[in-house]
């Protein structure tokens, strides 16, 4: 699961065997293997076609729509974007797990999330198009924006769990963010005090080895990522971020654990970043194919419709409808946001106070007469 | 030879302390260190020690009273021998009220004396006031907003059990519980981000910083969240919050103590920013930042913190965030300030009128907006304009008003506009040199002096 560097390359020595003795009984858990066979110890909902075949949908959906904003930003129509390819059981496990009251803090990633949620595609497309309309979404209003900045988002998390519980609402916030965001205070600082008030939060880490061109062994000699949850005073756990059904599994006994007043956790879901960081990105200059291309073999959506194909008699024509359904959907929803209007130019200020101060006002009103303030 | 024996300040800031405990009766001997009392000040109880040898020839001060102002003689120190009742001058002293601008003696004026013009204050006439301190009238306004609103909160660090690291949120934790009187790890950066996301969250968030010199590490929060997320939402998610907290020098706590952020929160838009002087304006935009729905600044100042004024007896009393204050009403020359530069202005106003200058002191209290009008109009008015402030002087305050007053009446000025600020050093620890680098009243009387060519 590793890209970094080969042992010997690296100028510091890691510390301990980091596959064994630090782990620091940090649990990992797996029940859908690469081939798509599904373990016995596998949750109720797992054995359900329906079930699976919405997880399957959602990341069908999220990989679509990476593939057109990507195709969006390369023709000059689109800002930055970035990719969740190779991701998407993350973002959708995670998603598949919450409740609709319960409140989902991103980072940049979680394009499948946001979706399973309820934002809407050309909203996201908006946003990631320029445009701050975008982060107005309509669907699920408590959920937060994308958080571009590193880090910043896991304190507002903690802040959103003090507020549920000073209202004495059992709902749960949700956090994403990456592993290089583990390196931040702002980690820490989250979890350490999400302990202390014992607040329903998730931490939830997705671990896809590199944070821009620097891999995961560069970031920290801790042996995982999860264990940073034991300083804190907080459980930890690994799951394989590509089996969908794990990601759930977890999410769904630390949502409960967070609801019942017993704290928050920590999960790092071990994934592969298949596409450059961003558009902004060419990761082939800091990592070559060999490295990267046996990650494809467990890549989720194929995962699991492996599994579907095996265990629940998915047909060629289901599969064919399905993506279908997809494409049209995702060319509605970028039709649709190549549709929307700039915002006019007079509504600069709009949104910087809830009611302008007088003298913005009048600086809006020279900007919007074609002047310069 | 009889001493007299002193309230002492047990910190640079004390202004005044409660004498806890005797631990000496009249006729005791007592060595050098021997410890006589307690004294308790809004931080901590200590120990007063004997400084010489002697007996206690007379207590002044009976233990029990508050309200002892440093300096105060609390008890006269005789020789072995000598006689208590030689002692008969030596009159116990009752607590006084800080004076708020000591008059000072007038030398002899080379120009007639002005008046200043009494001007209305943000209360209606014959409204009932009480003497009331800005550290309780801070107090006041958090406990009324929190009573008005359950979604109102405090955070901080020694806010809760400590009752605040300079007791500004004395019994908060007893009337409004630990749910909402929060002690927080140490991490101005952690918690702030905790606020911020409770304000997204929907509640509004009272964060106290122990000082805003410790804010320097909330600032990504503060900034790329609290004050950013509105617009960068379009509107969907905003931080209805305040964080509040001393700013600027105490007395003797050196550099990275002792900063005026006043300008670095002045100049990001998305924040509102408050700084007042008074105990009134203090509680009045305190209440109107806890209700206010964008992240308010609210800048305090420590050595303001036990300075008493005062402040209606209302009901609700609000102070409109972007509204300045004339104190004094002038004609020759308008100074303009806000927090603790105030008390230069008002000094240096006192000071010009024995010689005849007739200055106008605004007070700004809102440092973002502006309150523009009044600025110009003062200007407008008296053709000269001198700013004051405690921060550094590069991309002052002070900087911005003269290019805005140059820009909107430049045909008004008879004079240049001069910025009186702190120097352009870090707060040095000494004291002779920190003297030097804060503002002076002399400073504003000579800048004065300059722009009316006296």
């Amino acid at each position: 699961m590793h890209g970094g560097k080969e042992d010997g390359e690296v100028g510091i020595q890691p510390c301990g065997d980091r596959e064994g003795s630090d782990r620091y009984g940090i649990p990992f858990s797996r029940f859908l293997t690469p081939d798509g066979a599904l373990s016995d110890a596998a949750p109720g909902f797992a054995s359900d076609r329906g079930e699976l075949a919405a997880l399957y949908a959602g990341m069908l959906r999220t990989r679509a729509f990476d593939a057109k904003a990507v195709a969006l930003q390369r023709t000059g129509r689109l800002g930055t974007y970035a990719s969740s390819l190779g991701q998407e059981g993350v973002s959708v496990g995670l998603a598949s797990a919450m409740r609709a009251e319960d409140v989902l803090i991103p980072s940049f990633r979680e394009h499948g999330a946001q979706l399973w949620r309820g934002t809407r595609m050309e909203e996201l497309l908006l946003y990631w198009g320029g445009d701050e309309r975008g982060s107005d979404f309509a669907g699920p209003r408590e959920d937060f924006p994308v958080c571009v900045p590193v880090g910043t988002q896991y304190p507002h998390a903690v802040g959103v769990a003090m507020a549920f519980t000073l209202r004495g609402e059992a709902r749960c916030a949700v956090v994403v963010g990456g592993d290089g965001s583990t390196s931040r205070g702002d980690f820490h600082e989250a979890l350490n005090m999400a302990g202390v008030w014992a607040l329903p939060v998730v931490f939830l880490i997705n671990n896809n080895q590199w944070a821009i061109s620097v891999p995961r062994e560069a970031q920290t000699a801790a042996a995982t990522l999860a264990q940073k949850a034991i300083g804190a005073g907080l459980p930890g756990e690994q799951v394989d971020g590509c089996d969908v059904i794990a990601v759930r599994d977890a999410m769904e006994r630390a949502l409960a654990r967070g609801r019942a007043g017993g704290g928050a956790t920590v999960i790092e879901c071990i994934t592969y970043r298949l596409s450059d960081h961003t558009t902004a990105d060419d990761a082939t200059r800091y990592r070559d194919d060999t490295q990267v291309s046996p990650h494809w073999a467990e890549e989720p959506v194929t995962r699991l419709r492996e599994h579907l194909v095996q265990a629940h008699g998915w047909t060629r024509q289901e599969e064919e409808e399905l993506r279908a359904e997809t494409h049209a959907a995702v060319e509605a929803a970028a039709q649709a946001y190549l549709d929307i209007a700039p915002q006019p130019v007079a509504s600069i200020a709009d949104y910087l106070f809830e009611t302008l101060p007088p003298d913005l006002k009048a600086a809006r009103d020279r900007v919007a007469e074609g002047g310069n303030g | 030879m009889a001493t007299e024996i002193l309230m002492p300040a047990l910190s640079p800031t004390m202004e005044e302390g409660t004498l806890a405990k005797w631990l000496v009766k009249e006729g005791d001997s007592v060595s050098s260190g021997d410890i006589i009392a307690e004294i308790e000040t809004d931080k901590a109880t200590m120990e007063f020690e004997a400084v010489d040898d002697g007996v206690i020839g007379k207590i002044l001060v009976t233990e029990g009273t508050e309200g002892v102002k440093v300096n105060t003689p609390i008890a006269v120190l005789i020789e072995e021998g000598e006689s208590a009742e030689d002692l008969a001058d030596a009159a116990p002293a009752a607590p006084q009220p800080v004076a708020e601008a000591p008059a000072p003696a007038a030398p002899a004026a080379p120009a007639a004396p002005v008046t200043a013009a009494p001007v209305e204050p943000d209360y209606p006439a014959g409204t009932e006031t009480r003497m009331t301190t800005v550290r309780e009238a801070l107090r006041d306004a958090m406990a009324e907003e929190m009573r008005r609103d359950e979604g109102v909160f405090l955070m901080g660090e020694e806010v809760a059990e400590y009752q605040g690291a300079y007791k500004v949120s004395q019994g908060l934790l007893d009337e409004f519980g630990a749910k909402r009187v929060i002690d927080t790890p140490i991490t101005e950066h952690g918690f702030a981000g905790v606020a911020v996301g409770a304000a997204f969250g929907g509640l509004k968030p009272i964060v106290e910083f122990m000082t805003f010199n410790f804010a320097m590490q909330a600032v990504d929060q503060i900034i790329n969240s609290a004050a950013k997320t509105l617009y960068m939402s379009g509107g969907q998610m905003g931080a209805p919050m305040v964080f509040r907290g001393p700013n600027g020098a105490a007395a003797r706590v050196a550099a990275q103590h002792s900063q005026d952020y006043a300008a670095w929160y002045a100049h990001i838009p998305g924040l509102k920013v408050v700084q007042p002087y008074s105990a009134a304006d203090a509680k009045g935009l305190l209440k109107s930042a806890i209700r206010d729905p964008n992240p308010v600044i609210f800048l305090e100042n420590e050595i303001l913190y036990g300075r008493a004024f005062e402040v209606p007896v209302l009901e609700d009393f609000t102070v409109p965030i972007g509204k300045a204050r004339i104190w004094r009403e002038g004609t020759d020359v308008t100074l303009i300030s806000f927090g603790i530069g105030m008390q230069y202005a008002l000094e240096a106003a006192d000071k010009l009128a024995e010689e005849g200058i007739s200055a106008e002191v605004v007070d700004l209290r809102s440092l973002r907006p502006i309150d523009y009008e009044t600025v110009l109009a003062s200007v407008r008015k008296t053709n000269r304009c001198v700013t004051v402030e405690e921060g550094f002087p590069v991309g002052s305050i002070g900087n911005h008003l003269s290019a805005y007053i140059m820009t909107h009446a430049f045909d008004y000025l008879d004079a240049p506009v001069l910025n009186c600020t702190g120097k352009d050093v870090p707060m040095p620890y000494a004291a002779n040199l920190e003297r030097h680098a804060l503002i002076t009243t002399a400073e504003v009387v000579e800048a004065v002096k300059q722009v009316t060519y006296r």
